[in-house]
């Protein structure tokens, strides 16, 4: 796009890019909030069909608009300041996490060369933006001083910390097998596994570290049966309690901005992302954007499925889960798959 | 143009907040500042074209080791009045540390006007087209091996002696056996009994 502005209308080389990428960024970001408004109508009607109820169903056909009157009702409604917090870190932490989850989009290729920022230590950037977002959290429990808030950022802190390891172990198993941290490389990598397959996770050796990377996720994202930083039951509605009108729906945006990106990824690293399932020339005719998107929903459909279905986790159950269960894994299975690759390269 | 923007920008921000970190009266907003100078740091590595180096800062410091500034920041419970009198003991040594500081900064202004060091003539010169996770990795894997292999035991060296230095068994503690849990049975914990009237159960 860079150089259909700067050849095609002429611009200077440095405007051109500029606007190309603020087109690039928009491209992505507005889609990607009528996405979210969607999936959130989405996972109200799963889980409603899984416990056979109607979920959303009065505003608009079938509910459809349900998300955007929520949206126009926290829009609507007052931003209040509890009086003893800290008022700018009060204000700003939705703003990180909101940040957060839309700037890791930046990474994810939609199409051979579709992709805003195609940089060759993208999945470290994934990391580094992933692990920015429990700021948001944590300030968000700390600046409302209030005591429910604070008990949930201290959980979210250990408990993203915590799963953080093994994805990046999981991250680099397939970094070592992919052999790039870009992740356009990594999806070519995937390309045509056995001759008919186009995905990691078809890959025996792979596969139990996309479950691990799966289950990592729903921690990381905290959504059920991980949600203990907002366990209703025990702490209100944790770091958001103290919340109201937009900077409690910038939350909520970003949460569900986090969990398709890690559907995202998911389906990049080891699903072959914008690649058709089956390496079979027909299939290549239908856009890489709607196998990938197909992807994220169909993960989205999992998440919802185990929010409906699975009780919450206890918190030493989490943590054991994560360190003891998990780490271990992971870390075996990346001398695994450096010992498979490395028994590959005997022969040649 | 815009590199230099951007440069004066990172530069600005990273010395902005080093001041605030110092300077801010609320701990937990002295980390803050410094996981703000952490950020833009890395915003001057990937200026200086060492996106690996910038991300493995963000992912480390910003990502992990600030974390844990923050969280136990944030549980401390601090007395300013104490804080201000350890002001003026300390003002004589930290005063000697800062003079120290400025004259090291200095003899590297100074050392660097005089010619810098020849970028070419560096222990591994870096090539352009490389991108430089390979070459770092080509570097620590083949010439600098035993160096960092070393490293490597220091840090395993180091977490071991962390995990012996807070390890404590605490007596009396009831841990939950998970594998002993789900290998239980209905027949092992409970007995169907049809006990007479009156007679009650033994158990």
């Amino acid at each position: 796009m860079t150089a259909f502005f700067n050849t095609t209308v002429g611009l200077p080389y440095g405007f051109a890019w500029f606007l190309a990428t603020i087109i690039g960024i928009l491209l992505i970001a507005l889609p990607l909030m009528l996405a979210v408004a969607m999936i959130i109508y989405a996972d109200r009607k799963i889980w409603a069909a899984m416990a056979l109820r109607r979920g959303p169903n009065v505003v608009g056909p079938f509910g459809l608009l349900q998300s955007f009157a929520d949206g126009l009702k926290v829009f609507l409604q007052e931003t209040i300041v509890p009086a003893a917090s800290n008022k700018a870190l009060f204000l700003l932490a939705p703003i990180i996490t909101f940040t957060v989850a839309l700037i890791v989009w930046a990474v994810v290729p939609f199409q051979v060369g579709v992709v805003l920022a195609d940089i060759n230590v993208g999945l470290l950037y994934v990391l580094a933006a992933s692990s920015l977002g429990v700021y948001g959290i944590i300030l968000a429990g700390w600046a409302s001083n209030s005591k429910y808030p604070f008990f949930s950022a201290i959980r979210a802190a250990a408990q993203m910390v915590s799963y953080e390891v093994a994805i990046g172990f999981v991250i680099i198993s397939v970094v070592m097998w992919a052999g790039s941290f870009n992740l356009t490389a990594i999806v070519e990598a995937q390309k045509g596994l056995y001759g008919f397959v186009n995905g990691f996770g078809f890959n025996p050796l792979l596969f139990p570290m996309a479950v691990v990377f799966l289950i990592s996720a729903l921690a990381e994202t905290q959504r059920a049966p991980f949600d203990l930083t907002e366990a209703e039951s025990e702490l209100v509605a944790g770091y958001q309690t103290e919340y109201s009108s937009m900077a409690f729906a910038l939350y909520w945006l970003g949460e569900y901005a986090n969990v398709l990106l890690m559907c995202a990824l998911n389906a990049t690293l080891f699903w072959g992302g914008y690649l058709p399932p089956f390496d079979w020339a027909p299939l290549y005719v239908v856009p890489g954007i709607i196998w990938l998107f197909a992807k994220i929903l169909f993960f989205f459909f999992v998440f919802s499925w185990i929010k409906a279905t699975v009780p919450r986790y206890r918190y030493d159950q989490l943590m054991r889960l994560g360190w003891k269960v998990f780490l271990p894994l992971s870390l075996f299975w990346v001398f695994l798959v450096s010992g498979v690759l490395m028994l590959m390269r005997v022969g040649v | 143009m815009i590199q230099a923007i951007a440069f004066y920008l990172f530069a600005a921000v990273v010395l902005i907040s080093g001041a605030m970190t110092i300077s801010s009266r609320n701990p937990v907003h002295s980390v803050l500042w410094l996981i703000l100078a952490f950020f833009n740091a890395a915003g001057l590595m990937v200026l200086v074209g060492a996106e690996f180096i910038a991300m493995l800062l963000v992912i480390v410091y910003v990502g992990a080791v600030a974390v844990l500034f923050l969280f136990v920041v944030m549980m401390l419970d601090i007395d300013f009045a104490e804080l201000r009198a350890g002001f003026v003991r300390y003002f004589g040594i930290g005063l000697v540390l800062a003079v120290a500081l400025v004259c090291e900064i200095l003899i590297g202004v100074f050392a660097w006007s005089a010619g810098g060091i020849d970028l070419a003539r560096r222990a591994a010169p870096s090539e352009a087209t490389v991108p430089n996770i390979v070459q770092i990795g080509n570097l620590l894997y083949s010439r600098y091996l035993f160096v960092f292999e070393g490293a490597g035991l220091v840090l395993l060296v180091a977490m071991i002696g962390a995990i012996v230095l807070t390890h404590r068994e605490r007596s009396g503690a009831r841990y939950q056996n998970i594998a002993r849990q789900i290998a239980r049975r209905p027949q092992d914990a409970t007995r169907n009994m049809k006990p007479d009237v009156g007679q009650g159960v033994q158990l």
